[in-house]
Formats: C-alpha cells, structure tokens, sequence
C-alpha cells in the first residue's frame, strides 16, 4: 500500500518585504520557547508562527488541508518537536522549503509529518492563498488552473519508508 | 582496500550495523553509547515513551540519563511539573539523573567523563553537537526520536558530507575562540555547513584548550550543521581520560588520510580584533569597535558556549580592581556546578561580586526562557551566548560577543573592546 502524497490545498507563502520566501526562520519563530512547557499538540497549534513578524493571525487564518511554503534553513535552531507538531495540530497538509535545519528535517521525517525540499519555484505565478496540488510522487507544484509553478526534489528513502509506515516507531517494528 | 574515513564517518563506521554503507548521504542504524534528555523536551520524551512503550525497560539503562540545566530551579509551574515528571519516570525505571543543581547537560558529560573521544550520545540539546570539542559525536533530537533511543539504543543517521575548516594565525589582543566562531559565521552565514560535519584543524586549532573548542562547536548549530569535530590533541585527551571511568581505551579520532571532504575552506585569523554579532542573527557580525555608540542595559556572561571556568576568569581578570558602570545588570551564569566550585575556590566568585557583577546557579542561563538573561522590549543586552534571533531572549535587542568584549562593554556601560579599558 501506498501512502497518498499528493496534497490539494491553499498555499501559504511565507514571503519578505522584497517577495523573497524567508530563508533561515527558526524554531523560535516557529513556535516561542515559551511555550514549550506544553506537552498537549491540541494546544499547539494556535502558537505555530507566534514569534515571526507579520504572521500572528496565522494560526487564525489558516485552515486544514492548507499548505506552507518558505525558504532555505527552515527550523534551524532548537530541537522542540512542538515546531513541527504546531503545523500538525492545525492540520496543514505539508511543509514545502528550500531546505530544512537537520534536526527540523528529522523530527519531521520521525513523526511521519511530509516535508518537501524545492527544487525550483516560480513566485511571479504564484500568489498567497492559491489553490494548489503539491504532489511528492510527480515532484511538481501545480496551479488548480493547471499551470505548474515549480518543482520538488525526491523524498530520501527513509523518508517515504517512514512516511509509509506512520512513523519512526511504527517503521521501527516492520524493521524487526 | 578500506574505506578512508572522514573523522564524523570513522565514528558513525564504528557504531554501524555490520555490513552497512558508510558514505555521504546514506541512512545507516547506529548504536547509540549514551541517550539523554533535560527539562527542555524530558517530559514530552517521558509521554512519547509511555505512549509507544508501557510497561517496557530501555535496553542498557546504565548508559541513559536525564540532565536539567534549561529552567533551574524551575521557576514556573509548568517546568516544575515537567521537571517531577522526568524525576518519576528515572526513578521507575531506574536510570541515572542530574537534578537542577547540576549544570548544562552538555558540559555535564563532558566533566563527568561520559562524552570522550569517539563516543556517540544523542538528547534533546540542540547544542549537544558541542561534544566535537573533545571528538566525541553529539547530536540534539526530538522528543520522539529520543523516546525511541531511549528504548532500543539506537537511531537511524544519514551520514553527512564532511567540510574541513581550516583556521589559520594568531589572533590579536583581547579575542578568543568566540571571535574565531563569528568571524567564522560572517563568512559561510547561517545555513553555511546545512546538513554537514565540519572538521576544525589549523595552527588556530591544534594548541587550543578544550574550553576554546568548546566554543567554537557549541555555534555549529548556528552555520546549520550536523556536528563539528576536532581531533583531540594531548590536552584534551589528558583532560578525558582523567575523568573517564570505562575499562577499554578510547579510540583515537582522527580523519584518515586521503578521506574526501565535501568542501575545505580556508580561515586567516592572524590578529583577528574582536567582533560582535548584531541582532538580528549570530553571522551578523561587525568588528566591536564600529558599535561603541552603543549604549548596554545587561551583560551576560554564561551559557554551553562561554560558561566555562576560563570564560568567566577571563572576565574576572578584567574586571579585578573595577566595578560595572552604573545602571549596568551584569550577570554571570556558571555552566555547572564545578564551574561554581572553582570560582568559590579561586575567589573568583568573590572578585565578580567586588565588581559588581550578579552571579547565580548554574545553568543554562536564558537560553530557553531560563532564569537569567531575559530582556524586556527597548533593552540592549550584550552576551556571550549563541543565539539572538528576533524575540528568542525576549524582546530586547541582544549582541554577540566574547567574555572580554561582554566584561569590557559591561565595565564601561557600551560596546567596548578590551583594549579599551585595559587587561
């Protein structure tokens, strides 16, 4: 059995003031360390983007199914797993970057959360809150007019192994 | 033939399942020598094992261990639940725990002979890639990754490219190892070892002591890698083994010759001045003496990367015979309980307090919203740790620096250099 990686939703794109996706947003911007003492993932999800500038209402705004784009480095930092379960909790479909921070990449991959490593990306045709279908199978991005405004890099092979399990644990027990 | 291994590949190859591939981008299982968890993350390790695992024992519990150095003592509610939390979860199953009193994690394995040359150790400490420092593997997780190390002792590593930095020259007056890491920031920015180990070698590197090395891998985190690793050199090894309580010898960690590196970049720090690191991130960093127009609520002295005993007699030696400018919170936070013990001992202790300065229990300092080194919005803090991203310690603007700058800036109420104030 397959798991489904194709992804039909709004598209957030965490832009700066020049139109550049933001490289570099770390775990505290993601989710503030103080709010860490927070073990619940219900309660995660209202913080997700609390400390990054701009984005207060997103947690407010956004709706399940959508998805996040950002740029390069996403979730360097620390090593809170609430950075990745604050976009669980809110039920976005998936994390689409230039690239992650090691740890972010591998919290992310353990909980059998998908993330999705740009290849190239057209911004001019893309605009915030588009509907799109990221697809990590065709490793595309596609506009629901059709039109297709970039491209994804091939998920790891542990990655998809996990993913299709669940999760590290579950993934752990097939190993046996 | 065999493999040329690089140091971080010669580490993993050892700790491998047999027959596996140990090359750049591979995934490979690894055994794991040490699994730990602190107050940041412990009590989400705690319900993720409880959750996956009830009723189940770690396998090797003599080698897993909590650490508490983020919120300590607990000053809030919600990490003194946390904190008991991770209490009743080692005392059922009988693992080892450093309670509040005792430091940073980190340092803790360090001092205790638990992180030696070739060892491999994985907690839920971002910074815990800091072990380099004495060639030892670290590496900080997720809280459900860790809960899985904890139970079986071992994770799966896809093996990173290694990029060898070499660093060159003696730097100048009143620098340190903080200001080979900035200058070292300010020319690969924060994503410029993503996903990699990086090596340090260099005339700036061979004779340094471990504190130095501490410091320049405590900011790996900071260039997006892996893992740093310097090959121990005598006094480093010496430093380990006086401290280190297991039978067999540990093993040399040195790269093969021939190994391949991904990228080798090249350091001049011949008479480096000392720099600083402006808000908004640790690669913003500007040489001092530009910032003397501003103006220091608080100095921090502390943290895994410069809250050793050397750090902080640095600023007692600069300090010694002066008193903080007025209006200045000068605070130091030791990194562990033996830090402590020395300064109490050397009269350190009593010479900060002399001059001014607030010292507490040892600790992380405020980090992760931990006791000491918050700011409130409009407040300029200089500090020596590694992190200033927007909020991350408040609201307040804060900079960058080595212990000599933070002691000098401190003494003199603005961004100040050594030079300026005297040593």
């Amino acid at each position: 059995m397959s798991v489904n990686l194709s992804f039909h939703g709004r598209v957030w794109l965490i832009k700066d003031k020049e139109g550049k996706l933001i490289d570099d947003i770390d775990t505290d911007q993601i989710y503030h360390n103080a709010h860490l003492a927070i073990t619940d993932i219900k309660e995660m999800g209202k913080f997700a983007f609390g400390n990054l500038e701009g984005m207060k209402d997103f947690a407010k705004d956004v709706k399940p199914g959508d998805t996040v784009i950002v740029g390069g480095n996403f979730g360097a930092g620390s090593s809170r797993q609430q950075a990745v379960d604050c976009f669980k909790s809110l039920g976005i479909a998936c994390i689409v970057a230039r690239s992650f921070g090691a740890i972010y990449k591998r919290n992310a991959i353990n909980s059998g959360y998908p993330i999705l490593t740009i290849e190239n990306i057209d911004l001019h045709k893309l605009s915030n809150l588009d509907v799109v279908t990221v697809d990590a199978d065709a490793q595309t991005i596609v506009r629901s007019d059709g039109t297709k405004v970039g491209n994804l890099k091939p998920l790891a092979g542990v990655q998809r192994d996990i993913l299709e399990a669940g999760d590290l644990f579950e993934y752990a027990k097939r190993m046996k | 033939m065999s493999a040329k291994y690089t140091m971080v590949e010669k580490i993993l190859a050892a700790h491998a399942k047999e027959g596996s591939k140990v090359a750049p981008g591979e995934n490979i299982w690894i055994k794991l020598d040490y699994r730990t968890a602190r107050d940041f993350g412990g009590a989400n390790v705690v319900k993720a094992y409880e959750k996956h695992y009830p009723g189940e024992e770690p396998v090797d519990k003599d080698n897993v261990f909590f650490t508490f150095d983020c919120v300590v003592p607990a000053n809030n509610i919600p990490y003194a639940t946390n904190q008991q939390k991770c209490r009743d979860f080692a005392r059922k199953h009988g693992l080892r725990l450093h309670d509040v009193d005792r430091g940073i994690g980190s340092h803790v394995a360090m001092e205790e002979g638990i992180a030696v040359p070739g060892v491999t150790l994985v907690g839920t400490d971002s910074h815990l890639n800091i072990l380099g420092a004495v060639g030892a593997f670290g590496q900080g997780m997720g809280d459900q990754d860790i809960a899985f190390a904890f139970r079986t002792g071992q994770t799966w590593f896809e093996v990173p490219p290694s990029y060898k930095f070499t660093v060159d020259g003696k730097i100048g007056d009143g620098t340190s190892a903080k200001d080979i890491v900035l200058h070292i920031l300010s020319k690969i920015g924060s994503s410029g070892a993503l996903g990699a180990s990086v090596e340090y070698e260099g005339t700036a590197i061979d004779e340094m002591p471990l504190h130095g090395r501490i410091t320049i891998a405590s900011m790996a985190t900071e260039m997006g890698a892996v893992v740093p690793l310097f090959e121990p050199n005598a006094a480093v090894r010496t430093y380990c083994r006086k401290r280190y309580k297991g039978a067999e010898k540990f093993p040399k960690v040195r790269a093969d010759s021939g190994a391949k590196y991904e990228k080798t970049m090249e350091f001049n720090v011949d008479g480096l001045e000392p720099l600083v690191a402006k808000p908004p991130s640790p690669e913003n960093v500007v040489p001092a003496k530009t910032l003397k127009d501003v103006r220091i609520d608080s100095a921090f002295i502390g943290s895994c990367t410069n809250g050793t005993f050397e750090d902080i007699k640095a600023v007692a030696s600069i300090c010694e015979g002066r008193t903080v400018a007025k209006g200045v919170m000068a605070k130091v936070v030791p990194a562990t309980r033996e830090v402590y013990a020395r300064m109490l001992k050397s009269r350190i202790l009593n010479d900060l307090f002399e001059a001014g300065w607030l010292i507490t229990s040892n600790g992380c300092g405020g980090c992760a919203s931990g006791q000491v080194g918050m700011t409130g919005e409009g407040e300029v803090q200089i500090s020596t740790t590694n992190r200033n991203f927007p909020g991350k310690q408040g609201a307040g603007n804060t900079y960058l620096a080595s212990p000599e700058t933070v002691a000098a800036s401190a003494l003199m109420g603005r961004i100040a250099t050594v030079q300026e104030v005297g040593q």
